[in-house]
């Protein structure tokens, strides 16, 4: 494998990470408030669609993201509804909502454009469009790092660089704030944070809607940046892999980044199975490297690599009055 | 909160959650310009009008039955299963070795040989979740859902690169032998005589009926199934009734796993013919719906998949006679997972408004 193979890896790995990573930042904020999520999956779809639907017909793709946003927030509130208020299986009500959303995407898409479940696709300011960094021309000279500079990190839309740089903010908010202190005290024990006077309720629906709004980012991403324009099941089980990311990162958020760009390199590697082949002088069947987020998972939750342990009020419902 | 009568929360609340997911899909049909009570009738005729509708409803509702069984009993033992789709394709996987395997001369020989290899392969797959569970702690959700994906990987691999008859081009094995195929209800003396067109449910639909009314002593007649439920209401009071967890768990999921493979005598050998990609078509999360909805019931389950085999059956009619998208029946089936497994407390407390505060009796 030559340099320029690799830089080209690298780049799609950038790029098929964004969602993921997105999607893994999004789960973090509400697993650390103590609410499991299973539904980031639907909140991408759902966020994909209005997307989409939105951009294609405004001509803009900002006023698309926030649609898709908006469309992420109502499934989160109904997750809230179900798991904060009325306390129910917060688990189930994350599969139910997966399922509303893969059903309801398609009834909308086809209501409104007929064009088998997908939306038209997007072109010119519809689509996120990619950003050349400063000094990508200048500096690509310089060898080895020039080219990885204006090949990797530069040239690609505005989102890649919204998600990376939310790793740091999170990391910010989580350990630097009240707000993130108070977020990581009601995942592990709420009675405490009660007790302090500070509304669990409250805390938990805040956390849901930064959930909300970054699956609406990773959605709108699969949507008018990733692709243009939504499709059926488009984000194709990606808000499992992101959970399997954040299981993998053991909810923090620098490790948050690094187990969603390896998942998406694996995505890199899996669309250039030649590359493999030419490297490894064997094949890896492509079916392999699609499973290996997933087994990589099971392997950490099984506690061989380190020890995955959760926020331990999660899953839990809190109930003031016990 | 005040309780409510017992049979108000077995028979009202499923149905107060069927009617409210009934309302709101109505108006999600209404709001893409289609009536909702055209769609209502097509659905009928389609599914339960005809005994040809009939044929395929019941070809549906054998295979929820196998996966809300399978989720019921784990539910029992307060666990989880989201595994139920990749066990049941691991399943197919059995099956299709099984029929592939001998040249078999009769479905009764093939049928009961099949059933072992489907049960096999998918407790088999369940067994690592569970194990990890009961072992090292590892959330169960968590670990059956990436299961599934790996499941899936390892079905296309197999397909693409190990099962797949030379010079075919889609990814699926080869013809089952003639020797395997089940009868049909169209087939079967004194059923042909009300099913005259070829229909897809076939003989697996009665071994679904017995293994429903076998969940049943298995759950409610058997000292296993008082240890399984004993431990999924308790935990620490089961293990100082020396009830072992490890043990309770492995059985438990491995006998949720065997019922989902057992689904692929269904679809897998009565219906295809062969193991194609993605085989349980989602069967296996439609049980989590029928398992909830049926209240964990073996009946319930019965009834359950029966609605499910209604609505899927429906849906598909919707789809060929109307401009209403197929996927209408995965927001029905999505909302009635959403109020009866995770709105209930919603739902009860819309009932509550209608029953007299009960005093709780002091046990």
């Amino acid at each position: 494998m030559d340099y320029a193979t690799l830089l080209q890896i690298l780049d799609s790995t950038l790029r098929l990470a964004t969602p993921l990573l997105l999607a893994c930042l999004a789960g973090l904020y509400s697993e650390r408030s103590g609410v499991f999520d299973i539904g980031l999956e639907g909140k991408m779809l759902m966020a994909a669609m209005c997307t989409g639907a939105v951009a294609y017909m405004t001509g803009s793709v900002w006023i698309g993201a926030l649609a898709g946003i908006a469309g992420s927030l109502v499934f989160a509130a109904v997750h809230g509804l179900a798991s904060i208020t009325f306390r129910g299986n917060q688990l189930i009500s994350g599969v139910a909502l997966n399922f509303v959303a893969s059903g309801i995407t398609v009834l909308v898409a086809q209501s409104m454009f007929q064009q088998g479940g997908r939306t038209p696709p997007l072109e010119g300011a519809a689509r996120f469009n990619p950003i050349t960094l400063p000094f990508a021309e200048s500096l690509s000279a310089i060898p080895v790092i020039g080219p990885f500079y204006a090949e990797v990190l530069s040239g690609h839309t505005a989102l890649v660089y919204v998600a990376l740089l939310m790793v740091p903010l999170t990391w910010w908010a989580l350990y630097r704030t009240r707000f993130g202190l108070r977020l990581r005290a009601v995942g592990e024990n709420p009675a405490s944070v009660d007790t302090a006077g500070v509304s669990v309720v409250r805390l938990r629906y805040a956390a849901l809607a930064i959930t909300g709004i970054l699956c609406g980012l990773a959605g709108a991403y699969m949507a008018a940046g990733l692709q243009a324009g939504f499709g059926k099941e488009m984000t194709a089980g990606r808000g499992y892999i992101a959970l399997a990311a954040l299981i993998f990162a053991k909810w923090r958020p620098w490790y948050a980044l690094m187990a969603t760009l390896l998942f998406g390199f694996f995505q890199a590697l899996a669309l250039r199975p030649d590359v493999i082949q030419s490297t490894l002088n064997f094949a890896i069947p492509v079916p392999a490297l699609d499973a290996l987020p997933y087994i990589l998972t099971v392997v950490v939750l099984a506690g061989f690599v380190g020890r995955a342990i959760p926020p331990r009020a999660g899953g839990e419902p809190y109930v003031k009055e016990r | 909160m005040e309780r409510l009568p017992r049979w108000a929360d077995l028979v009202l609340v499923p149905l107060i959650s069927l009617l409210l997911a009934g309302i709101i899909s109505a108006l999600v049909i209404l709001s893409i310009g289609q009536s909702p009570s055209e769609a209502l009738k097509i659905m009928v005729d389609g599914a339960v009008g005809s005994a040809y509708g009939w044929g395929y409803t019941l070809y549906y509702a054998t295979s929820f039955m196998f996966t809300g069984l399978a989720v019921t009993v784990a539910f029992h033992a307060s666990l989880f299963n989201i595994g139920g789709e990749g066990q049941a394709q691991i399943g197919g996987l059995g099956v299709a070795l099984v029929c592939l395997a001998l040249p078999w001369p009769h479905w009764t020989l093939a049928l009961p040989a099949a059933m072992i290899g489907g049960a096999l392969l998918g407790a088999a797959w369940a067994a690592i979740p569970a194990y990890l569970q009961a072992k090292r702690g590892s959330h169960i959700v968590i670990t059956t859902i990436m299961f599934n994906y790996i499941a899936s990987a390892l079905i296309i691999y197999m397909l693409v690169s190990v099962l797949k008859p030379v010079g075919q081009m889609d990814p699926a094995t080869a013809n089952f032998p003639p020797g395997t195929a089940l009868p049909t209800l169209n087939e079967i003396p004194g059923l042909n005589l009300i099913f005259t067109k070829g229909v897809p449910a076939n003989i697996s639909l009665f071994v679904a009926l017995i293994a429903c009314f076998l969940v049943w002593v298995l759950l409610w007649r058997t000292r296993l199934g008082y240890e399984i439920r004993a431990f999924g209401r308790s935990e620490p009071a089961a293990k100082y009734a020396g009830i072992s967890p490890v043990r309770v768990t492995m059985i438990a999921m491995l006998i949720s796993g065997a019922l989902a493979g057992l689904m692929s005598i269904n679809n897998v050998m009565g219906e295809a013919g062969r193991l194609l990609q993605n085989s349980a078509e989602g069967a296996g999360f439609i049980g989590i719906a029928v398992a909830l909805m049926g209240r964990n019931h073996p009946f319930g389950v019965f009834l359950a998949a029966l609605l499910f085999g209604f609505l899927y059956q429906g849906g598909a009619e919707l789809g060929l006679w109307t401009s209403i998208p197929i996927e209408l029946r995965t927001v029905v089936q999505g909302l009635v997972i959403l109020f009866t497994g995770a709105l209930d407390q919603m739902v009860r407390m819309i009932l509550g408004l209608f029953f007299r505060p009960r005093p709780l009796k002091v046990a």
